[in-house]
């Protein structure tokens, strides 16, 4: 059944443009945002003006050189700031490839917001907070049954904070066996998400990376070359930023298990995959998924967020403390994991995180998760034969072959031809009111875009974004110039980069910004 | 659910079969089995997942979900004086309004043109706090305090080329335990004392740690227990007699009152702008701030995120991006700074609606309110008799140990009673300071009237004496 309306490209769109100065230049001496209750007359009569107690040179006499704004001000400034953000609420989300931009549902937000949240102190008495013990707990077990795994922790803060568990755990387990100095290898791949290879850094790893043939797959051979005594483990994203599923999975961990490491699966992206295949199937040790992306929780212009990590029976002494369990009565935390590698967050993670995805996961039960799953790859698929056919767009490797959940595609041959790099379309497709990003480093793809359709979007939605992208290869070849200069619709015009990487100009306060860019008039 | 008719989920347009039929069709398969074929037979799970029979009604969800949600006590139905590193400070309702806009609640990782005002936001978040801290440089947020410590911590060990941090052991138990993982192996850890009269840093006990190999002191003030350090000037000499550097962490809500850790001579000063507008949100509402001066040499060891001000090809117009990109992981991986990816944006742009509501007198008056506050729940609870508040000989901002040695009652028991009372009291230190005996953490802020800080005192006084 067809829509009544036939999709369009928003010709006409315009963003929000404000220009709205920075908020400094707002201020008017004396104004006031916000007054704060005063103390009664008995504690002032009790303990004077309260500063005094403070030793002589520990009182801050200049006040911070705050802006001083009225409060509807400092609201209209945010707000119009707001409009000048494109959250996934606004527009076809499918351009920002890796990150699984998907709806957020609004009734969550309304738990998260609510008092029996927000009202909550980490460190009250777990009989004052069942409530929020049972979410986690219930949390645990549902991506416990997700992934096979058989123990979750919620606090890594993202999922790069997760593999600095993961490592951290790697590295805590051979240390019980007295081979952590000897096993000082990570095994990676370069289309894993670039912080396996730099949370492995962080932990004192040596990085070994795997790359793949020209088919996009990385080679059994290869890994059993990089195997030996000295590796700890391996930490790998399947499927990768590519949306290519590595066949051999099973095999890798095989060959890193005979060779003693441990294996960890970054399911930071599992979308493509809920109810298809999981971790236990593919004998990983660990894994993560990120709450904020498979599951709904929205991403906040980037956190606070969750990486949820999973381990197997056999390593749950090693995860963060505390851990949520429930004794047949009641819930309470356990602190008491011989082998844990501490913390890696304060308190007990993300709540309002874990909070969005269990209601999100209760909301779609395990048939609804893996039509999530199936829709998603459907979508993929569905972009990759039209984008396939754009002039002068190619998805490079696995010919021929499906994708899972996105595709990294390249403009190698627009920009011969015209060029157009990724970087010109991406703030072309700005002006139709969508995103389209290059996605992480190494551009081991020449000119590369990656898009990631999820299971949000509408068929309508997504012909619409389809024709975003033709009306742009349209316009490379015929006017190119016109691709070149843009945006002209969006909030800011093209954006002069060279004073961000010299240290004589680069400005990262307002303060800096005066100095370095204003002189005194 | 199986019998019925299946119902198209709302949050998946596509599950319409007449379009999902039609895109198959498009793409040149049968059915969604085939769009699976990359995966083998044996890596497939071959039964359904079991979880709990979904609630596909919002109305059936709420319930549920608020059903569960109502068997927590808050801090708004009790009285708290929890506080440890996670405050309870009054959250303005325009903190809320901003934050919960779905423009920035639902924005992740867009280029600096159709995301210009996440980049405003945020580096205005940078300079308001570069304001507070009386620095230049300051990173979009990182996780919370833990992290941000553990990274300064990390920073010093590259920019100084050492491997050893001294670290003053009042910091918080639960940091140090991050701090602790995220070091081992690379960097060695050695705990400085403190004086058990005042809590301030034993500075012998420094300088007979203090060594070549040192790449710096990490220190808290206002501390984890309460007390200011006034010491901050003769810490920072003896550190820099080492050439090392002083790493502060502090709680940023002090700074109307208390001078910056730079004008006492800190190098890298970090801490936690959850107390800025961001509510407890049972411990998710944290996130770290790390900041330094404007030397190229500090700037190139962030692994965060720095967002930079600058022009574009139309005179006059702001524009924003990432400044020195390249040192990020997201640029060159395992030879990046550490790592950089999703931490705590939201608290950040929170943060920075709440700078610029509270401004100078602001902060001012919000850091003398806390004070006086405090300061008479102590001096209040001194009366009662076994009690002492604070317990150590200094000048406290708005935390401070209680100490109930003399009341023949454990900190757990008291809590018990209390609790049952509708008051949430200070967290126990018994486990983590084993050595300050039976004693309390409390936290006054602003919120806390004198009809709370009386209450407690009544109820105290009733179980205790």
């Amino acid at each position: 059944m067809e829509a009544n309306k036939k999709t369009r490209l928003r010709k006409h769109f315009h963003q929000a443009k404000w220009d709205e100065p920075i908020i400094f230049e707002l201020s008017r001496e004396g104004e006031r945002g916000l007054l704060i209750s005063e103390v009664e007359k008995e504690v002032e009569d009790s303990v004077g003006d309260g500063v005094s107690a403070l030793p002589e040179n520990m009182f801050r006499k200049e006040p911070p050189a705050l802006p001083e704004i009225s409060q509807m001000r400092v609201l209209k400034h945010f707000l119009r700031l707001s409009q000048q953000c494109l959250g996934a609420d606004f527009n076809i989300d499918l351009g920002q490839g890796t990150c699984t931009m998907k709806y957020s549902p609004k009734v969550n937000e309304t738990f998260v917001r609510s008092p029996k949240v927000a009202a909550l102190h980490p460190l009250q008495d777990a009989s004052t907070v069942q409530g929020a013990l049972e979410i986690m707990y219930q949390l645990d077990l549902y991506l416990r049954e997700i992934s096979g795994l058989d123990h979750f922790s919620l606090q890594p803060g993202g999922g790069s904070h997760a593999i600095l568990a993961m490592t951290s755990i790697i590295h805590a387990y051979h240390r019980t066996r007295g081979e952590a100095e000897k096993r000082d290898e990570i095994i990676t791949t370069i289309l894993s998400h670039p912080s396996d290879a730099a949370a492995a850094a962080v932990k004192g790893y040596k990085v070994i990376t795997l790359y793949h043939n020209e088919d996009g797959y990385v080679e059994v051979e290869a890994l059993k070359k990089a195997v030996s005594e000295r590796t700890a483990g391996l930490l790998i994203t399947n499927p990768e930023d590519t949306g290519i599923f590595n066949p051999k999975i099973a095999e890798f961990t095989k060959i890193v298990h005979e060779a003693g490491g441990l294996c960890g699966y970054d399911q930071a992206n599992a979308n493509g995959i809920l109810g298809i295949t999981r971790a236990k199937e593919a004998n990983f040790d660990i894994c993560f998924f990120n709450l904020h992306k498979s599951f709904s929780s929205p991403h906040g212009c980037g956190g606070p967020a969750i990486g949820a990590l999973g381990v197997t029976q056999e390593l749950k002494d090693y995860l963060p403390i505390p851990l949520v369990e429930h004794d047949g009565e009641k819930y309470f935390l356990n602190h008491n994991l011989p082998h844990t590698i501490g913390k890696v967050r304060g308190f007990l993670g993300v709540f309002p995180a874990a909070l969005r995805a269990y209601a999100w996961i209760r909301s779609l039960g395990a048939e609804g998760l893996k039509e999530v799953a199936q829709v998603a790859v459907l979508n993929n698929n569905y972009i990759l034969e039209k984008v396939k056919k754009l002039k002068g767009a190619s998805a490079p490797y696995a010919e021929g072959k499906r994708r899972i959940e996105q595709v990294r595609y390249s403009w190698e041959k627009l920009t011969r031809e015209t060029g157009i790099t990724t970087e010109d379309v991406t703030c072309r497709m700005a002006d139709f009111g969508f995103h389209l990003w290059s996605s992480h480093h190494p551009f081991i793809v020449p000119e590369p875009f990656t898009i990631e359709p999820t299971e949000s979007y509408s068929k309508d939605e997504i012909d619409e974004y389809l024709e975003g992208l033709e009306e742009i290869v349209k316009e490379a070849y015929e006017e190119p110039d016109k691709v070149k200069n843009a945006p002209y619709n969006s909030v800011v015009h093209k954006i002069d980069h060279s004073t961000l990487d010299d240290p004589k100009k680069w400005a990262i306060t307002w303060r800096a910004y005066l100095k370095k860019h204003k002189t005194k008039s | 659910m199986s019998k019925k008719e299946k119902k198209v989920h709302p949050y998946i347009p596509n599950s319409v079969p007449e379009v999902k039929a039609k895109m198959l069709a498009e793409i040149g398969v049968k059915d969604m089995e085939e769009l699976y074929q990359e995966i083998p037979e044996s890596l497939r799970l071959k039964k359904e997942m079991d979880l709990t029979e979904p609630l596909l009604s919002e109305h059936a969800l709420r319930r549920h979900v608020e059903n569960i949600l109502s068997k927590n006590q808050t801090c708004q139905e009790n009285i708290s004086f929890l506080g440890a590193g996670c405050w309870q400070h009054y959250v303005p309702a325009i903190c809320d309004e901003i934050n919960q806009r779905s423009e920035f609640l639902t924005a992740y990782a867009g280029e600096p043109y159709e995301d210009h005002g996440r980049f405003q936001a945020l580096f205005e978040y940078e300079s308001l706090m570069g304001e507070l801290l009386d620095m230049e440089v300051v990173n979009v947020p990182t996780y919370d305090w833990c992290q941000a410590a553990s990274t300064s911590i990390r920073m010093a060990g590259r920019i100084t080329g050492r491997r050893e941090m001294l670290i003053s052991n009042t910091v918080s138990p639960d940091r140090l335990l991050v701090i602790k993982n995220y070091c081992q192996p690379v960097m060695a850890l050695k705990m400085v004392r403190h004086s058990a009269q005042t809590g301030l840093m034993d500075l012998e006990d420094l300088k007979s740690k203090i060594t070549s190999e040192t790449a710096g002191i990490y220190f808290e003030n206002p501390s984890y227990l309460g007390f200011i350090e006034s010491q901050g000037q003769a810490i920072v000499d003896i550190v820099q007699e080492k050439k090392a550097l002083s790493i502060v962490g502090v709680d940023p809500i002090s700074l109307g009152v208390i001078v910056p850790p730079r004008h006492y001579g800190a190098d890298i000063v970090c801490g936690d702008i959850q107390g800025l507008g961001n509510h407890l949100s049972f411990g998710g509402g944290h996130g770290g701030f790390i900041s330094t001066r404007d030397e190229e040499r500090f700037v190139m060891e962030y692994p965060s995120r720095l967002f930079g001000i600058t022009k574009t090809s139309v005179e006059g117009e702001y524009g924003f991006g990432d400044v020195a990109y390249d040192r990020t992981s997201f640029g060159v991986r395992e030879e990046g700074k550490e790592f950089v990816g999703t931490h705590a944006a939201l608290c950040g742009i929170t943060a920075a609606v709440y700078l610029a509501l509270m401004g100078p007198k602001g902060m001012q008056e919000l850091g003398a309110t806390i004070m006086q506050r405090s300061q008479y729940a102590m001096k209040k609870l001194s009366e009662i008799k076994g009690v002492k508040a604070p317990a150590f000989d200094s000048s406290h901002f708005k935390e401070f140990v209680v100490d109930f040695k003399e009341t023949g009652k454990t900190v757990e028991e008291i809590n018990a009673l209390l609790r049952e009372r509708g008051i949430f009291g200070g967290k126990d230190l018994t486990l983590e300071f084993p050595e300050l005996g039976n004693c309390a953490l409390y936290c006054v802020t602003e919120v806390h009237t004198k009809e709370d800080i009386d209450k407690l005192v009544q109820v105290l006084k009733e179980i205790l004496e």
